[in-house]
């Protein structure tokens, strides 16, 4: 049987903004287990970032609980999120956010320098294949290589979990199987549980299971047991 | 009200502090502005109508003495007004409540009336009545500090014999709103007072009657002054003049006019600091404010607002800042300027005050603030209107970093990544980096050239009382005395050791160029008080030719080895032509120095003396001071203990309280500047911060970020600071010194510690203030806002 990494509860999320609540999440429970590529899809405005969050401990749910192998991470104070973002997770986001102030390499070495056991940066960037890249600053790169920069800041620390929103959503098709080709790799030389966040349908082909999304609900979860390289994806 | 008006309300509610900061820190500069121009202009005129409406004299000096009669040929002097011949001498006193003697000058009035000149002002009580042998009016601040009423006793020793005189009244006089007593280098209420009396009583304790030993004319609007006074020296010489002189020498007046000059230098050498400071501060912040509103210019142009609509909204809500801190600066300065004006006013003790601070520094002020102001948005609105309105709208394009400096410095001491985020910020953006420093070490340079002035009393302090006057009293011979007179003050009770000292008026010339001072006889021997060399040692006196205090010789423009011509203004009368031998220095009074064996032989005289100072045990003081009052001989008893408390009160009643203001600005200055630019810190680079945080950074690590990058351009522009501080305590130290006292230019490490560490602790509690919104910040949200 499978291990669940993450796991939640009967999660929900409310913005109260104004006079309208907004429900973002309604119930819900989700496992995600090692080692696998889950893709999350949904049109805009269904609660994949909202939940992603949540998984990440970026945000608080409203109700509901949430696990990281047995510790429960609803309970945890501010600080205690904090450290298990610095050793747990990895993000990737749709717009990089890179320090534009730091090269390739000080970017991963931003992370390097507070993780527990990390690789070098040297290391992760040639395992995103930027080796050749690594004293430039983001201005000098391309949305591609930023895109892979920020791949290898957030695997650089060896995570548990990677989660990644929209990756390839400022990217074209072709930069953009670059950078999941990156991912996959990753996947599959450390074994890190991936989410991947993406309203782009076909890319769902390259993941261990998909997860449809829906008005803060999951509508249906799919295994896919004919995953593609992201090679034979294309949109 | 129009919507862009109504947009403009909620933005300034919106930054509202960061508003108020800058309001603040332009208040500031035209606070300081307001209240030393306003307060100096509003003492001066003060000044001149407690002068013109009490006759203050123009022309003063002292004779031996003359029949009456040659007063009215000093009235046919060309452009003399007025004249009036007085009785004027020092006499020793018996108060009840002092055990140690005190002196007073006695001044005569008119057999009856009005004095005609240097009109005495009744505080209290009357004037005494004419033919009253025993009736006096005393000085209120003599009265005041030793409880003296009308109607009230005591006694003085008058020609050898003790009388009784009753108190009719108190008085000011604008003749002596500054009062020492001969022999002291302070005022010293307690000790030393005014006495006025009828002429008919106070011409027969010296054997004046129908003469006088003292004169005052003022001149009509066209005199000459120095065509005046010499025909004024030339009249009184057979009759003893030491030397006339006009209100320029006058001590009292003397006195003010150093106080006046004083404010003049703070009043030029600080707003302008604070002014510019504010200046750029103001211009950096509006800029980024502008700059942040972007996005809405283009909205604003894409809805088809005009350029000018635009550009004048955003003038308008830069000009309201400027109006705010225009408004807090100029009611500041007003209310501080009267306070201040208050102090200076009992301090002098000008019988009113009037408080006339006059348009123009407000006027001034008021264009500068709101010149700043507007520039500082005009430059960021100039760029951001000329954008179209597409590119407006989109986020500004990333700046471009570039290797450089910091990859070298970062690699060499091996710097974490926040740190180089950190350098490559400063340098990214060097124009900023520069407001801050400027305005932080304009910060530390006021309050270097604020504390500076402590360090200054300290050392003048202590070359006054330890090194230079070590006696423990001066004793103020009635006459010149034999110089026995010194062995005779040895055997009085309680003295341990006795030094002669011989004092006699003297004008000093180079060409054009003279001084009426003491010319005083040291002996190489003399230990109890001594000359100090520019350098601070101690200086025997030289047989070669005189010695002169620096500012003396700077103002007569004489070095060592130049000749100076002397005008003995007392028996022999003689000129001599006498060589400087060399330059001391002395904070305090102007005093020429020869050494004693030398002056009498060129006298032709044996050695005198008429000034004694003594070293004293303690334990016997009262018994001397019991001698001393029954003692004619001696017509002063000046204790140095009481002089020096009273130098420190005085100096720190009138420095203390500009040096508070100041510290409390310069500590403004830092706040203002480090508080904006750390907010305009967090506003650029929320975004950025709040990645470190999704990283996994804890709060400190990010606060971290946002704080030493202020702190180190803090640290950074501190030493800056320093040397700025040390160049303005030059400025300070020239318009601060005057003839009479010289502010010696000198700045502890206290002082530059002091200075630094109030400027780190602003700084870092307006980073901490700021660092405190870091932790509020919603990371989520801050991530979202760059999408």
């Amino acid at each position: 049987m499978q291990t669940a990494i993450l796991r939640t509860e009967d999660v929900t999320k409310v913005y109260h903004t104004g006079a309208v609540d907004v429900h973002a999440l309604r119930g819900i429970d989700l496992s995600l287990y090692e080692g696998e590529i889950v893709v999350l899809l949904g049109a805009s405005g269904s609660g994949k970032s909202t939940l992603l969050n949540i998984l990440g401990a970026l945000d608080r749910p409203s109700s509901g609980r949430v696990f990281f192998r047995d510790q429960e991470l609803t309970d945890l104070s501010d600080a205690a999120l904090t450290e298990f973002r610095r050793d747990r997770v990895g993000f990737v986001f749709q717009f990089y956010n890179l320090v534009p102030s730091l090269t390739a390499q000080e970017n991963v070495a931003l992370v390097t320098e507070i993780a527990e056991a990390p690789m070098t940066p040297a290391e992760a960037l040639s395992r995103v294949g930027l080796s050749e890249r690594m004293s430039h600053f983001p201005a000098e790169l391309s949305g591609g290589e930023q895109q892979r920069v920020a791949i290898a800041r957030a695997i650089a620390k060896r995570p548990d979990i990677l989660l990644c929103d929209e990756p390839t959503g400022a990217l074209d098709s072709k930069t953009g199987i670059t950078v999941l080709e990156a991912l996959v790799e990753v996947n599959r030389s450390l074994g890190t549980t991936t989410a991947l966040i993406t309203h782009n349908a076909a890319i769902r082909r390259i993941a261990h299971r998909v997860i449809y999304m829906a008005d803060g609900e999951i509508s249906r979860i799919e295994e896919n047991p004919n995953r593609v390289a992201p090679s034979e994806v294309s949109w | 009200m129009r919507a862009l008006d109504r947009k403009l309300l909620r933005d300034l509610r919106r930054i509202w502090a960061q508003s108020l900061a800058i309001a603040l820190v332009l208040g500031c500069g035209i606070m300081v502005l307001t209240l030393s121009a306003g307060t100096q202009r509003s003492l001066t005129e003060t000044r001149a109508a407690y002068y013109e409406r009490h006759r203050f004299a123009d022309v003063f000096s002292s004779l031996t003495r003359a029949p009456r009669q040659v007063l009215g040929e000093i009235a046919r002097i060309d452009g003399v007004m007025r004249v009036e011949g007085r009785v004027v001498f020092t006499a020793l006193l018996d108060l009840e409540n002092l055990k140690e003697p005190a002196s007073a000058r006695v001044i005569s009035l008119p057999a009856s009336g009005d004095a005609i000149l240097n009109v005495p002002l009744i505080r209290h009580g009357r004037l005494p009545e004419a033919l009253q042998q025993n009736e006096v009016a005393i000085s209120e601040p003599f009265a005041e500090a030793n409880g003296l009423v009308p109607g009230d006793r005591f006694r003085a020793i008058l020609n050898g014999r003790k009388r009784e005189l009753v108190v009719t009244g108190t008085v000011l006089s604008p003749e002596y709103i500054y009062t020492i007593g001969a022999g002291a280098l302070m005022p010293d209420d307690r000790h030393f007072g005014l006495i006025w009396m009828r002429d008919t009583a106070a011409a027969p304790v010296k054997n004046l009657e129908g003469a006088f030993n003292d004169l005052s004319l003022s001149l009509s609007r066209e005199a000459n002054e120095a065509a005046v006074i010499a025909a004024v020296d030339r009249i009184l010489a057979p009759y003893g003049g030491t030397g006339a002189y006009g209100r320029d020498r006058q001590a009292s007046n003397v006195f003010i006019d150093s106080e006046l000059k004083q404010l003049g230098a703070m009043s030029t050498v600080l707003p302008p600091i604070f002014l510019i400071v504010s200046g750029f501060l103001v211009n950096m912040v509006l800029g980024r404010l502008v700059a942040l509103d972007r996005a809405q210019i283009g909205l604003f142009k894409a809805v088809g607002y005009s350029t000018r609509t635009i550009a004048l909204h955003y003038l308008k809500m830069t000009a309201g800042i400027g109006v705010l801190g225009v408004l807090i600066g100029w009611a500041f300065g007003w209310w501080l300027g009267h306070e201040m004006t208050q102090m200076y006013t009992d301090f002098f003790r000008f019988p009113w005050l009037i408080y006339r601070p006059g348009a123009w520094p407000l006027v001034i002020s008021g264009v500068l603030g709101i010149v700043a102001v507007i520039l500082g948005a005009l430059r960021a609105v100039n760029a951001s209107v000329r954008l179209a309105p597409a590119v407006a709208m989109s986020p500004p394009a990333p700046p471009v970093f570039r290797h450089g400096l910091a990859d070298g410095l970062g690699h060499t001491l091996g710097l974490r990544q926040t740190t180089m985020m950190i350098l490559r910020s400063i340098i990214q953006w060097p124009g900023r980096a520069a407001v801050t420093m400027f305005g932080v070490s304009g910060s530390v340079a006021v309050l270097v050239a604020s504390f500076f002035s402590f360090d200054a009393i300290d050392l003048i302090n202590e070359e006054l009382f330890e090194k230079t006057n070590r006696q423990d009293a001066t004793l103020v011979l009635s006459a010149n005395l034999n110089d026995s007179a010194v062995i005779d003050a040895s055997h009085l009770p309680g003295v341990l050791r006795a030094e002669g000292s011989y004092v006699i008026p003297v004008r000093l010339s180079n060409g054009t160029k003279t001084r009426l001072l003491a010319l005083q006889a040291r002996a190489p021997e003399a230990t109890l008080t001594q000359m100090l060399d520019t350098e601070g040692r101690a200086l025997t006196p030289s047989t070669a030719g005189i010695v002169l205090p620096e500012a003396l010789a700077r103002t007569l423009a004489v070095a060592p080895g130049d000749t100076l011509r002397i005008d003995l203004l007392s028996p022999p009368r003689e000129s001599w032509l006498v060589p400087v031998a060399s330059v001391i220095r002395q904070s305090l009074g102007q005093d020429a120095y020869f050494d004693r064996d030398t002056l009498f032989q060129r006298l032709r005289q044996t050695p005198q003396v008429n000034m004694i100072h003594v070293e004293i045990d303690p334990t016997r003081l009262a018994e001397l001071q019991a001698r001393v009052q029954d003692t004619p001989a001696i017509a002063s008893f000046t204790l140095w203990q009481n002089v020096r408390d009273e130098f420190v009160a005085l100096l720190s009643e009138s420095i203390v309280s500009m040096t508070i203001i100041f510290s409390l600005l310069g500590m403004l200055i830092t706040i203002g500047v480090v508080y904006n630019a750390t907010r305009i810190q967090l506003a650029e680079r929320a975004h950025e911060l709040a990645s470190l945080r999704v990283l996994g950074f804890r709060r400190s690590e990010v606060g971290y970020v946002l704080v030493v990058e202020q702190m180190l351009l803090t640290v950074v522009a501190i030493p800056i600071g320093w040397l700025a501080g040390y160049g303005f305590t030059l400025l300070m130290s020239q318009g601060f010194s005057t003839d009479v006292v010289t502010i010696p230019v000198i700045v502890t490490q206290r002082t530059f510690a002091v200075a630094a560490l109030i400027v780190l602790c602003s700084a870092l509690g307006a980073v901490l203030l700021v660092r405190r919104r870091l932790d509020r910040i919603d990371i989520v949200s801050a991530l979202k806002q760059k999408e």
